[in-house]
């Protein structure tokens, strides 16, 4: 199998103190001093210092990966703290970028540490893919995928992919040469609303570690040339039946990205790809809205209102606003235990799931229905701020 | 009976089962019994023109079946049958909820 590195000469020298704290790999004759001298020249981009690129950047850092790219825009906050190991209480506020420096750098003063604080686009993609060996993907959002897939295809440099869902993930390692790429297995994304993200459906917290080692671990036998990667095939983890499935990846010749007749010759608009215009519009037009300060103002005056909480019974218990709960999904088949003669408001998190709440019930006849604008999340900023948010 | 392995996201609208069992000659009589049985997967599996959705993808065991005979793919009561969507997720973030 090629190697990532032979294209380029494995120049890198160890110091003596480089060589006592790598002595665990030396003493392998799967890594050895060749191998140590091959992940201290190989330049790794991690795309994300969230769940995935936690576990990632913090194993390549240890394992002595020479330069470790990371490219993040976002700042840290309290609910990233269940998964994110990179990042600490201390940090909820600062750059994640900085914080994953600092843990990397204590961890290894040896790296050579490159932040990109910027969101990867179809401009700066290509060149930021030109200084790294490899690209591991740990982004969160279909757009992201496709871009990192196609720019990786584009400029021949490996993908290894993770990604999860719940307590399910997938890895593989996409866009070598040899094997298929993304768009080979998924040619095009789900519209948008159809596949719940992260944000909805939540993700067990160790879930992003088993699946980020496992791409750590890819990265390493890639640049080790050592070996069987995950090239053609799809790694399925599934963290509560703790199994472990594998299912056979082939490179598409019709593949619009790497096939016999491609069609992407140059980075495209991955939003408009995938079908997201501009920012999410969390309302959709023509549905009514009522502020979470009327609402109050209009309960506490004793009118009669119906509170819908569209929500999943498990939210519920977490705070709630004495609504009556229907989980959206169970709409249609519980319409009947409304009455369309009241005025209704419904509300979910944050507005999006009780805004196609309302479309549905307009649909269905209720005349009177509003959309609770920013969800009891924004109840909990603007009404009653000792109740809980997640 | 013929093994059906429902992935995470979709078991919402199939009962919350991790699998299901149907009785079927082929990829096509298996997810059309699926969907008799739990009418609500449909729209994810099927576009409105009755096509496979391209982010979904069905194996028979280990093999995409669009590298077989796709839905005419024949099964036997052993196979295991996998619907496998493409997931996005990796961090908190895009909040398409
Ligand atoms: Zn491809």
């Amino acid at each position: 199998m090629a190697t990532i590195t032979e294209t380029k000469p494995a120049t890198a020298v160890l110091n003596n103190d480089e060589i006592l704290r790598y002595s665990r790999h030396l003493i392998m004759p799967e890594v050895g001093m060749e191998g140590q001298q091959k992940l201290k020249a190989a330049r790794v981009l991690c795309i994300g210092a969230g769940g995935l690129g936690s576990p990632l950047a913090l194993y390549l850092g240890a394992a002595g990966v020479g330069t470790l790219g990371i490219v993040d825009f976002d700042v840290v906050d309290y609910t990233n703290l269940q998964r994110q190991i990179i990042h600490t209480t201390a940090d909820v506020g600062r750059k994640k970028l900085d914080s994953a420096a600092e843990k990397l750098k204590a961890i290894n003063p040896f790296l050579n540490i490159r932040t990109f604080e910027t969101k990867l686009t179809s401009e700066n993609a290509l060149e930021l893919f030109r200084e790294f060996d490899i690209i591991a993907d740990g982004t969160d959002n279909f757009p992201t995928r496709y871009l990192v897939n196609d720019a990786c295809v584009l400029s021949g440099k490996p993908n290894v992919y993770g990604s999860i869902f719940r307590f399910e993930g997938q890895a593989s390692v996409f866009a070598t040469e040899e094997g298929p790429c993304y768009r080979c297995l998924y040619p095009e994304p789900p519209p948008p609303g159809l596949v719940p993200s992260c944000a909805e459906g939540g993700v067990l917290g160790i879930l992003p570690g088993l699946v980020g080692v496992i791409q750590a671990t890819e990265v390493i036998k890639l640049i080790l040339g050592t070996g069987e990667p995950l090239i053609g095939r799809l790694l399925l983890v599934d963290a509560l039946g703790m199994k472990f499935r594998e299912l056979r990846l082939r490179k598409n010749p019709d593949c619009p990205a790497c096939g016999t007749h491609r069609t992407i010759t140059k980075l495209i608009d991955y939003n408009e790809f995938c079908g997201i215009r501009g920012e999410e519009k969390p309302v959709e037009a023509g549905i009514p809205e009522m502020q979470v300060e009327e609402l109050k103002r209009r309960l506490d005056a004793g009118d009669d209102l119906f509170v819908l909480d569209v929500r999943e019974p498990h939210e519920y218990q977490i705070c709630n606003i004495g609504g009556y709960l229907i989980p959206l999904g169970d709409l249609p088949k519980r319409v009947s235990e409304l009455d369309s003669s009241r005025e209704i408001v419904a509300h979910c998190r944050s507005g999006v799931r009780s805004g196609k709440a309302v479309g549905f019930l307009q649909q269905a006849g209720f005349k009177k229905v509003h959309n609770l604008a920013g969800g009891i999340l924004a109840w909990a900023d603007r009404v009653d701020p000792k109740m809980a948010k997640y | 009976m013929t093994k059906i392995h429902i992935p995470t996201p979709l078991r919402q609208y199939a009962g919350k089962q991790a699998t299901i069992e149907i009785k079927a000659g082929t990829i096509g009589d298996a997810l059309s019994g699926l969907i008799s049985k739990h009418p609500d997967l449909r729209r994810h599996l099927y576009t409105d023109e009755g096509k496979l959705r391209a982010f979904v993808n069905v194996y028979l065991n280990d093999e995409d079946v669009r590298y077989l005979q796709k839905e005419a793919t024949a099964v036997k009561d052993s196979d295991t049958i996998s619907i496998v969507p493409s997931i996005a997720g990796g961090a908190a973030g895009l909040t398409i909820s």
